[in-house]
This record gives structure tokens, C-alpha cells and sequence, in this order.
């Protein structure tokens, strides 16, 4: 795979072209030996683990780096029911891709995908045979990459941390419509990238009610703001449909290390708890169903409404699992939840 | 000759000026005039030099999805500005300027209070152990910190008082 941050155009329509394919089958475009989502149309259950550690922080306001590293594996080796730490990378990508993890930094230090999080799942990248300049982490901007602690750097033979408005970056001149919104998305998913690894944060959303996996396909358009209308529905699904994400997208590994039950997703740390845990999954909508759970079972806790009650339910995820863009299943019948 | 040269520059700058807020912008500055306090002014506070300001068309850049209460509010533009505490706490504080004193108080009332302090400050205000929220006016201010620190929450009421005082400027 070529390193260079510019894919040729007719690369990036040859990858539309193979999702279109992909997507008429009903699945997620991964590389067929890859593929770890059972379908949205099958009978199969998706998996989902949480693996939670109480000890991550110790008395410390960081996760111990050590202890993510443990919990990641513990996450992936009971997904993929893997006797080894390395072994699940290796199922999910080649060494010769460009493996894109496109985290979510706009809530700044507090509340982003932790840095700590990330470099355990590049350490296992690397070992699974990924080279360090095929490695692409980014979200939106430099500036929320910087504030939330990542090392900024388009180093082609270093990990790259960079974000869409890099200068040699931008957004795609391809015109999308997703539902009735047309947008543009991100260069370092239609080209940079052969895969992307959504590393979301759990965080309450005051008009999506939850953001997880699905929600944090706003930091890869340039326009998130036009799909924000009653309550991002159908919003997160139509962006979800677009072929260039489907195509693209290859796992979750969710940071839910600190979460929000309220008030997000700004950091306000009266409504941030420490939740200690590591989510993985390979449905997207699934993941965001328990994600939902977890956070009712905090406002319960500290006696808020729910989110129906609130009037913030994320209507969302039902959308994304219905027949019109089977993103995944929202069905707790055929969500297999491992906590462990 | 220079004189008219000045002005006509002076004139330029001040309609490109009103076509930049007008547009919308995030824009950045190292001005001492704002609502921030300097490093000077309060004990154990230390500020960056940068201000970053939002507009109202371009709030969500800032606080994605929580920019539409804001709008709805009546938001006209939110000023940022980090600060550390001792050399070690980060801190954030954000100065939103709302159309009234309506606006503050929405922004300032639909959030649970969960056991917040009610110090003396502003029209109304609500102090946790990590954060400061208060409204003076249009403007609601919000303070959080990354950090917990032992007199974090005294100390951020200092700077509280120090951003009020401005604001009554």
C-alpha cells in the first residue's frame, strides 16, 4: 500500500464501486478473510465485551498505561477468543494496510479518546506487523489532536497523528448525500486509509442522547453540524450509509475509561464518572445499544430522568438497524453481551 | 496626504474587520482587553496568551452538539481561555456572551445542579470540586478543570470573581 497521504482519485472510486458491492450483499465491506461482523440480515449474534478494571486509575488521575494495556487484550482476546494478544490485530488487518484510527477529541483533555488507549492499540498493531508510518491516528482538527495529547506529527516513517485540516489533508471534493444533506468527507478516510479502527469515547449527548461508535462519524465530514436536527435521527444513520464509511470501517474499540451520563458531550466533570472500562465490538449499533444501557444505569444512579423521559433518547440506533440501512442490530436478543 | 492614506487603511482594516465577524469566524488573540484575567492579577494563576472567540455560526467547531442550546439561547459568541493552577491544574475557562440576561439564565438553569455549592458571584452560581459555572448579565461562565487538586475549588472561585469584575467592565 502506498504511504503517501494522497490515494489517486480512481482508488477511491474503485473502493465506492466495491462497496456498492458490499453493501448490496447486506454487510459491511470488509476484506472477505476480515470479516468479524456477522450481518445485520443473518441470524448470528453480535458480540459485544466490555472489560472493566477498578484499579485503572489507582489514586492517579491517568489511566495506568500498563493496566490499558491489559485491558485492551483481555477486550480482544475474548472477542476474538484469542489465546494470545497479537493474534486479534492480526485478523483484523494486514500488515500492508494503512490502518487509520480516527478517535474524538472535541471535548479537549477531559473527555477525549485517552492517548494512553491508543498507543496500546498501536503497540499491538505494530506487533501484528503494521509498520509505525502506516499508521494513521486523526480526527477532525490538529488543534483538538493537540489539546487532547497527541503528539502532532505527518512523520510518513512514525505513527502519524494528524487532523483533516492539515494543509495536506482537507476534505474529499466528492459530493455525498446522506439522507437530504449533501457533505464532503474526510481525505484521511477516502484515500489515506485502507481501514479505519473507530476508537469513540462513551459520553452522554445532549440532543443524541448517547455518542459511541456510530456518533463519532461526525468528526469525518465537513459539515457535522447539518445532521444534528431532531436529535441527530436520522442523521448518525444516513452518514453512517455512506458507502465510503462502510467500506472503510473495520472494528470499535470504544474508550470508556472516563465517561459522561449528562450535560455532554462538553467535559463538565460534575457529570463525568470513571467507568474503568474497554468496549469492543464489530457492530456499530450494537455497541452503541449497551453504550446507551451503561449510561441510564448512571443517570438512574444519580437520579436523573432517562433519556426517553428526557426526551434525548438516541432514536437513532433503531434507525441504524433498520432495513433501510442495516448498519447492524439494536435487538438485545441478538446482542451477545461478554462483561468481564 | 498620509493622513488620508491612514484613515483609508484605518477604513479598510474596519470593514474587513466587520466582514470577518460577520461571516462568522473563530479567531485568536494575545489582547489583554478581554474577560480574562491576566497571570498577574490572581495569586497561583497562570494564563496562556492565546484567546480563541466562536461565533455563534461557528459554536458547534467549539462544543459540538451543546452549540443548539446555545442557540437557541441567543448565543452571540463564546471566548476561551486556559489557565493553570499552581503551575500543574489545566483549566479552561469559557466566557459565553448571550443576546440578554434571559439567555445566561436558560444556559445556566437546565443544567442538574447535583450537589453544587451556591457561592456568592455573579446573579447566580453553582461550584463543584472541578468546576465553576456562574452568569452575570449575558454572560455564563463556565470553568472546568482537568485535574482534581487540593483548594482547587477556592481557587477557581478567586478566578471567578476575577472574570466578574471584568465583565462589569
Amino acid at each position: 500500500m502506498n504511504n503517501n497521504y494522497e490515494k489517486s482519485r480512481r482508488d477511491f472510486l474503485r473502493d465506492c464501486a466495491l462497496g456498492a458491492l458490499a453493501a448490496g450483499a447486506g454487510r459491511f465491506a470488509f476484506a472477505a478473510d476480515r470479516s468479524v461482523n456477522p450481518s445485520a440480515a443473518s441470524a448470528e449474534r453480535s458480540k459485544v465485551v466490555v472489560a472493566r478494571d477498578a484499579s485503572l486509575y489507582g489514586a492517579s488521575s491517568t489511566p495506568d498505561s500498563a493496566r490499558v494495556q491489559k485491558l485492551l487484550d483481555r477486550a480482544m482476546q475474548d472477542f476474538f477468543e484469542s489465546p494470545d494478544p497479537v493474534s486479534p490485530w492480526k485478523k483484523l488487518v494486514h500488515p500492508d494496510e494503512v490502518v487509520g484510527l480516527k478517535v474524538n477529541t472535541i471535548a479537549g483533555p477531559g473527555l477525549s479518546t485517552h492517548p494512553v488507549l491508543v498507543a496500546a492499540i498501536c503497540e499491538r498493531l505494530q506487533q501484528a506487523g503494521v509498520k509505525p508510518g502506516n499508521i494513521v491516528v486523526w480526527d477532525r482538527t490538529n488543534e483538538e489532536l493537540d489539546r487532547a495529547g497527541f503528539p502532532l506529527s505527518s512523520d510518513p516513517n512514525r505513527i502519524r497523528f494528524v487532523g483533516t485540516d492539515s494543509k495536506e489533508i482537507g476534505y474529499d471534493d466528492t459530493v455525498f448525500t446522506a439522507g437530504s444533506v449533501q457533505t464532503r468527507l474526510s481525505k484521511l478516510l477516502t484515500r489515506t486509509c485502507d481501514c479505519m479502527i473507530n476508537v469513540p469515547i462513551l459520553k452522554h449527548h445532549v440532543m443524541a442522547g448517547v455518542t459511541l461508535a456510530l456518533k463519532n462519524m461526525y468528526g469525518v465530514n465537513n459539515n457535522p453540524n447539518k445532521f444534528h436536527s431532531n436529535n441527530c435521527c436520522p442523521g448518525v444513520a444516513d452518514l453512517n450509509l455512506l458507502l465510503p464509511i462502510r467500506n472503510k470501517f473495520r472494528f470499535v474499540v470504544a474508550d470508556a475509561m472516563t465517561a459522561c451520563f449528562a450535560e455532554g458531550p462538553g467535559y463538565k466533570p460534575q457529570f463525568a464518572w470513571k467507568y474503568n472500562g474497554v468496549m469492543v465490538a464489530s457492530d456499530p449499533v450494537a455497541i452503541d445499544s449497551i453504550a446507551w444501557k451503561i449510561i441510564e444505569s448512571k443517570r438512574a444512579e444519580r437520579g436523573l430522568n432517562t433519556l426517553v423521559q428526557a426526551g434525548t433518547a438516541p432514536k437513532y440506533i433503531a434507525v441504524a438497524a433498520d432495513p433501510q440501512h442495516r448498519l447492524g442490530t439494536d435487538d438485545p436478543n441478538r446482542i451477545h453481551l461478554m462483561e468481564v | 496626504m498620509t493622513h488620508s492614506l491612514s484613515r483609508g487603511r484605518f477604513t479598510t482594516a474596519l470593514l474587513l474587520s466587520s466582514l470577518f465577524l460577520a461571516c462568522g469566524c473563530q479567531h485568536r488573540s494575545a489582547a489583554s482587553t478581554t474577560f480574562f484575567p491576566e497571570s498577574a492579577e490572581v495569586p497561583d494563576w497562570t494564563k496562556a496568551p492565546e484567546v480563541r472567540t466562536f461565533s455563534a455560526d461557528k459554536l458547534s467547531d467549539y462544543i459540538d452538539g451543546d452549540a443548539e442550546k446555545y442557540l437557541k439561547a441567543g448565543v452571540r459568541s463564546v471566548s476561551t481561555a486556559d489557565y493553570r493552577f499552581k503551575g500543574q491544574v489545566q483549566v479552561t475557562v469559557d466566557v459565553y456572551t448571550m443576546s440578554n440576561a434571559d439567555g445566561a439564565k436558560a444556559i445556566f438553569e437546565s443544567e442538574p445542579a447535583m450537589d453544587a455549592k451556591t457561592p456568592a458571584l455573579g446573579d447566580a452560581a453553582w461550584l463543584y470540586a472541578q468546576s465553576l459555572i456562574f452568569r452575570k448579565g449575558p454572560y455564563l461562565v463556565r470553568m472546568v478543570a482537568y485535574q482534581d487538586s487540593p483548594q482547587l475549588s477556592e481557587a477557581m472561585l478567586s478566578l471567578g470573581h476575577a472574570v466578574e469584575r471584568k465583565l462589569s467592565r
